[in-house]
């Protein structure tokens, strides 16, 4: 501690500098914060995805139906605990850029299926209760201040017409990653008033009662159904949500090759400009080796110097980022999950101070190298 | 007493034996120093002076302990510098050498007080022991009222006298001032020259003194002339004379 003093008034010496330095670090941290959220965003449906839940879809494609009848048979399997399945319904509220996931379910057991997201047991039985009910999210209440009791028209794209739905429950997520931004009203509603595609639905979510064993029930589901009008494609949740997200590109990778390039050239602009402050110094630094401080002694000064930039810069930046996301999703809906989590802002944290040692080693080398009859003959 | 000879009766503070400095530049040798001897006893006021290139700065940095010789020796108090690691000689300089520079070489940004203080973070001196040392090196000085202010708020002579408070605040075995009027106008030369002189004659130091200055050079007890990196005559001058 007794040498702190001497870090900090070195950077104090030039502010317009040390600023500049620390504003870049705050500028690609804030950046790195943004990433890591939509990312997060991203791999949300990843990383919440039941460990002992599968899919079923339809081998064509997401978006041709299976025949309800399966619901049955499925039942039948061996390992099967469980049966559910939904509909996509992808209508829209007052505008196009309103959107948000509209789910018809099935009543009976989609709640079992999904024990995250919590109801009271009031506001599921006047779903029930309800033709026309619906039950939406916390957050998407939020977005569009619904509130139990209103009524919400929705226009029909896929399937045609005007929808109008009762809020009957506001459902939260268990944890902080759960998407409550889904919408969710009766299949039998949808079915009724359907004019094609009757009897059929999206998908069938299923739940085993040994995980270890979906890599065979995966396979005994889709024997069950090849060669018929409707095959299916059997995946366990994870899968199914990871390559829902692979549809749109490999995000991560963009994110990372962004977040690289961010990155080396902050350490190169930062590995110049402390390069620049030694070469200022070089007689001060020579006078303290004169002094009698050694060699270490000058490499950790400059490294320390450029850490405490690295830091305050890395913490302004992830602090700003963190402050946007507070404002939730700025998509209006596209990224649910906007949260930027205490794990990345460490991960942050830390990728800003390895980036000012990274920056900081060469100078602080060549500081440290300084022979101080040079250094003093110098200027 | 001092000797050029190499006559000294071992009991010198400083010793220097066939000390030369030899420098490649290019394909060609520059012998700056030759076959130097030299003993300086304990509370001995020495000046060197010398042309431009004589070697002046280079023998102060071999006794210093800031540059190493080519061949001979150099031996202080006991202890031959020229055989340590650069290591234990960056620890020796810590605890032996008080250095006084032409251009002060003050840290800018840190105060009188802090700038007197650096010597002493080497030690393992409490904070207000450190404290204690460093006021009563910048009364020594009579630099006690400057202590917070910054280099660039104190005059030449001021800040050359906190680079003096500096050299001593360790309470080092000799100090070695190279040219430390060369950048001050008469005046504070004066006024430099005459707290040098004052720590040898009442705290008892040893002052090595490199200068142009024949002024600054009627200070010290001997004048030692360098020519072509020899020295080559002893002058006993100033107040000893």
């Amino acid at each position: 501690m007794k040498y702190l003093h001497l870090v900090l008034s070195n950077l104090f010496r030039k502010k317009t500098r040390t600023a500049l330095t620390a504003g870049s670090f705050a500028v690609a941290l804030f950046l790195f914060g943004i990433l890591a959220v939509v990312d997060g965003a991203f791999q949300q449906g990843v990383d919440v995805a039941g460990v002992d839940r599968l899919v079923v879809l339809n081998r064509v494609s997401i978006i041709q139906p299976l025949p309800l009848a399966y619901r049955d048979r499925l039942a039948r399997i061996a390992g099967v605990t469980q049966v559910t399945f939904a509909n996509w319904f992808g209508g829209v509220y007052q505008d196009e850029r309103n959107f948000f996931p509209q789910f018809a379910i099935d009543r009976e057991s989609y709640r079992q299926m999904y024990p995250e997201f919590v109801i009271s047991d009031a506001e599921w039985q006047a779903f029930l209760g309800d033709r026309e009910g619906a039950v939406v999210g916390e957050a998407l209440a939020e977005r569009f201040k619904w509130k139990i009791g209103d009524r919400v028209p929705v226009k029909g794209t896929i399937f045609p017409g005007n929808w109008e739905f009762n809020i009957r429950g506001i459902y939260r997520g268990k944890r902080v990653q759960d998407d409550t931004t889904q919408f969710w009203f009766r299949w039998d509603y949808l079915d009724e008033r359907k004019t094609f595609g009757k009897g059929q639905v999206g998908w069938y979510t299923i739940r085993i009662a040994n995980p270890d064993d979906a890599v065979r029930l995966v396979k005994v589901i889709d024997e069950q159904f090849a060669n018929s009008p409707a095959e299916t494609k059997t995946d366990t949740e994870k899968a199914f949500a990871a390559s829902f997200v692979k549809q749109m590109g490999n995000i991560q990778l963009l994110i990372m090759s962004i977040g690289s390039v961010v990155f080396f050239t902050l350490l190169l602009v930062t590995g110049n400009t402390m390069a620049i402050a030694v070469r200022e110094r070089t007689r001060e630094l020579a006078v303290l080796k004169a002094v009698g401080f050694s060699d270490a002694f000058v490499l950790a000064l400059v490294i320390a110097e450029t850490i405490v930039v690295a830091g305050i810069g890395g913490a302004v930046g992830l602090g700003l980022a963190k402050l946007f996301t507070l404002r939730g999703d700025p998509t209006g809906g596209l990224l649910p999950f906007f949260y930027l989590p205490g794990s990345a802002i460490l991960s942050g944290l830390a990728l800003a101070l390895v980036v000012g040692l990274m920056a900081g080693i060469l100078p602080a080398l060549s500081a440290s190298r300084l022979r101080v009859v040079d250094a003093l003959r110098r200027i | 007493m001092v000797r050029i000879d190499g006559r000294g009766d071992g009991n010198s503070l400083i010793r220097a034996r066939g000390l030369g400095k030899t420098y490649r530049r290019g394909g060609e040798e520059i012998h700056v120093l030759q076959g130097l001897n030299l003993d300086v006893d304990a509370g001995d006021f020495v000046a060197f002076m010398g042309p431009s290139g004589s070697g002046k700065t280079t023998l102060l940095n071999l006794l210093g302990g800031l540059d190493v010789p080519s061949v001979g020796s150099v031996t202080v108090a006991g202890d031959e510098i020229t055989r340590m690691s650069a290591r234990k000689l960056t620890t020796w300089r810590a605890r032996h050498v008080g250095f006084v520079f032409q251009m002060y070489n003050l840290i800018p940004v840190l105060t009188a007080f802090q700038n007197v203080e650096l010597p002493l973070l080497l030690t393992n001196l409490a904070k207000a022991d450190r404290r204690r040392h460093v006021e009563t090196a910048l009364a020594v000085v009579g630099l006690g009222d400057r202590m917070h202010h910054y280099p660039r708020q104190l005059s030449g002579g001021q800040e050359q006298r906190v680079g003096i408070a500096r050299a001593i605040v360790a309470d080092p075995t000799f100090l070695l001032c190279d040219e430390p009027t060369g950048d001050l106008d008469r005046k504070s030369a004066d006024e430099v020259l005459e707290l040098v002189d004052r720590l040898v004659r009442e705290h008892g130091k040893t002052v090595l003194m490199v200068t142009h200055d024949p002024l600054a050079a009627e200070r010290a007890r001997v004048v030692l002339h360098l020519e072509k990196g020899v020295l080559v005559d002893t002058v006993t001058a100033g107040r000893a004379r």
